[in-house]
């Protein structure tokens, strides 16, 4: 799970960690949103100060890449793929049922903040397409059914955490 | 005590390996569960691999329920009697017919252990490369005729010699593992199932060219293998097979995996180089060559994984023997994924040369679905749409580029019947408008007026004027784009309206 409180203590532990890598910034980007889970405003100024670049620049990197955000996620990540492979496994239909189910179109969260749907390029799970991922995991031979029970099962892992 | 063999491939955990490894915790943990990487027929994963008296004995496809049953017949001691009994995979007629020269060690070897690795023949390579030095290599490796595998297929031995020939303090070689295209996925199961290949591979390259540092530019969807690829670096590391004088010689070399962000564009050279520095992934102009002005400025050998994973195989077993495999100016072994809807996907390493209908009939066995196959996209999403008539155009670059297609990486996606291959050009745009770098219009802009132009085609909006439209468009962005991502976005696109123009036309709703 993803700190909840930005220190920045904590953000400046993690440029310093990266600050001396040669091409620094993709490196210091990482290892805040592996924190915090998305790049908090309130780390713009150290790193432009440690890495010696301009507001622009940095906010032009962050833009650039899909991965990286700039306002906190909802709890789980559902990454759909919508690349060709698994277009051919039925991907189109898996795309349609996750935003009618989910209420939600790409980039979007439920109201609950429980679940944010996003759309990937590929997992490399080709071969038993179509694919999700969440988290670390990928998962396989993805139909509508199964998804609903990823849901299922991530929800039930939520209450676990609780009790 | 009984050992198994369990992959740890992204694609096998997908289906359940992971769950295959926790039951034996659970339930047997006397077993010894040593996690490989996969052999590559997904069909049959996730599978267990017993180790017996007279050799390994596979059981596969299983599930918890149905690994329960197979233990009780007898699993463990290599039993034929559970329904899911294969034998001997290496004797399963899809895998005894491959040349499996790269992937020789996926799916054997302990990916994280310099050890296993030893055992199973590796850093052959690298000690003959030690003992022969900089120019030998390099003639090694332009003698073995590797073409890059990364899509370009230029030969490598030129490439490195371009960069052995700079005198700069510092020279690099970056690994290029952003193995972004649709259908492809060697990469990743070679970085899973035997990362000390590539591992080797880079420090062989860091001798030939003179370069000290090595960087792994992965894509961040592959967080399994940056776990992996990070194990086997740091027991490299631990036993010196990386860091300084290594295993005793003159010549150090270390390697950083770094992460990508998303971005497809980051698999094109200057675009990643970029990427590694720490910019927005656009894509530079060329010339400088990266091999004469690449990361930070200095020469670099950037390689695709397959092209460096390949280079081993070739110093252990000498550039001519490499060489012996393939056809015409396409030497040696390509990795072919087959993907989409076949039933036996998977990877199969082969000489250039067999039939794309060899591959997708002898090898894939056919549809998933149980329905004709209708168009197969060959070389990632730039690639075209071929139609049932190409399929016999052997699998080899220059074969290919003769009827306006490409290799690529190898990767091979089918479709059956179903598909609309009106909706697969939209997509080929779409996919273009998400991915361009933004530098230059044919490419940014353009793709936005595809997908339009395809909409306005396919709502029967002036069909004909539109078609030609597309044509024009199509024209404007492989002329006028600096990269082949707006350059190539019209390959898939004029492929499938040139075979399968029926599916542009309006859908009559009934
Ligand atoms: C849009 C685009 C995407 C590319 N993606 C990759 C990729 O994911 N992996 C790769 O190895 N090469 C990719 N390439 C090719 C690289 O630019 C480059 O040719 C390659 O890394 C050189 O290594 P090789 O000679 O070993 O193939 C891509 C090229 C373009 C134009
Ligand atoms: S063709 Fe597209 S991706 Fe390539 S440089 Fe131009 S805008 Fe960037
Ligand atoms: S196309 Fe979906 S995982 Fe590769």
């Amino acid at each position: 799970m993803f700190m909840s409180e930005i220190k920045i203590d904590g953000v400046q532990a993690i440029i310093n960690a990266n600050k001396h890598l040669e091409g620094a910034l993709l490196p210091i980007l990482h290892g805040l949103q592996d924190q915090y889970g998305y790049i908090p405003e309130v780390a713009y100024q150290p790193i432009t100060e440690a890495l010696a670049i301009t507001l622009a620049d940095l906010k032009g990197v962050i833009s650039f890449y899909h991965f990286f955000r700039t306002t906190p996620p909802a709890k789980h990540v559902i990454q759909v793929c919508r690349a060709e492979a698994c277009q051919a496994m039925g991907g189109r239909q898996l795309e349609a049922h996750a935003k009618q189910k989910l209420g939600v179109d790409w980039h979007g969260k439920t109201l609950d903040q429980q679940f944010q749907l996003e759309q990937v390029f590929c997992l490399g799970n080709c071969a038993c397409a179509p694919a999700v991922r969440v988290g670390d995991e990928v998962i396989g031979r993805v139909s509508p059914e199964r998804f609903d029970a990823l849901l299922e099962e991530l929800q039930t892992e939520v209450v676990e955490v609780k009790l | 005590m009984s050992r198994i063999f369990i992959s740890l491939d992204t694609t096998s955990n997908s289906l359940g390996a992971n769950e295959l490894a926790a039951w034996f915790a659970r339930n047997h943990a006397d077993v010894d569960v040593v996690r490989t990487g996969s052999r590559g027929m997904f069909w049959l994963e996730p599978m267990v691999e017993v180790e017996t008296a007279n050799g390994r004995v596979a059981y596969g496809p299983l599930s918890t329920k149905e690994l329960a049953e197979a233990v009780d017949q007898g699993l463990l001691q290599g039993s034929e009697q559970p329904s899911s009994y294969l034998g001997d995979i290496e004797q399963h007629p899809y895998f005894a017919s491959q040349q499996r020269l790269t992937f020789g060690r996926v799916g054997l070897v302990n990916p994280m252990s310099v050890d296993s690795y030893i055992q199973h023949d590796g850093y052959q390579g690298l000690a003959n490369a030690i003992v022969k030095g900089d120019q030998a290599i390099i003639d090694d490796v332009k003698a073995s005729g590797l073409r890059g595998r990364g899509g370009a297929a230029f030969p490598t031995g030129i490439k490195w010699q371009t960069v052995a020939d700079c005198a700069a303090d510092q020279k690099y070689i970056v690994c290029n593992a952003d193995e972004g295209d649709s259908g492809t996925f060697a990469d990743r199961m070679l970085m899973e199932g035997d990362p000390l290949s590539l591992i080797e591979g880079m420090t062989i390259a860091g001798i030939a060219v003179g370069a000290t540092k090595g960087y792994i530019y992965l894509r961040e969807e592959y967080p399994q293998a940056y776990k992996i690829l990070n194990a086997a670096i740091n027991d490299a590391k631990a036993k010196n097979w990386l860091g300084d004088q290594i295993q005793g010689s003159a010549y150090s070399f270390d390697i950083e995996v770094r992460l990508g962000a998303q971005a497809y564009i980051c698999g094109e050279e200057t675009s990643l180089l970029n990427s590694l520095e720490g910019k927005r992934g656009e894509v530079r102009a060329k010339p400088p060559l990266p091999a004469i002005e690449g990361f930070l400025g200095k020469p670099t050998v950037v390689n695709n994984v397959i092209s460096l994973a390949s280079v081993p195989t070739i110093l252990a077993k000498g550039g001519d023997y490499y060489e012996s495999f393939g056809m015409g100016r396409s030497k040696g072994t390509m990795t072919f994924q087959l993907a989409g809807n076949l039933k036996q996907t998977g990877l199969v390493e082969l000489a250039f040369g067999i039939t794309l209908k060899e591959l997708l009939t002898t090898y894939a066995d056919g549809s998933y679905s149980g329905r004709p196959l209708k168009a197969v996209q060959v070389g990632g999403p730039l690639g075209a749409y071929l139609p049932e008539s190409q399929w016999d155009t052997p699998m080899d670059y220059e074969s290919f580029m003769a009827i306006d297609a490409m290799v690529g990486h190898g990767g091979i996606v089918a479709f059956d019947d179903t598909v609309d291959m009106g909706e697969q050009a939209r997509f080929s745009m779409e996919f273009c408008v998400a991915e361009s770098c933004g530098k230059c219009t044919p490419c940014r802009i353009g793709s936005t007026r595809g997908v339009e132009v395809i909409d306005k085609i396919r709502s029967g909006d002036n069909p004909d004027q539109n078609k030609e439209l597309l044509a024009d468009l199509c024209d404007t962005m492989f002329y006028g784009s600096l990269c082949a991502m707006g350059g190539m976005t019209p390959y898939p696109v004029r492929s499938a309206m040139n075979h399968f123009e029926a599916d542009f036309d309006k859908k009559e709703v009934h």
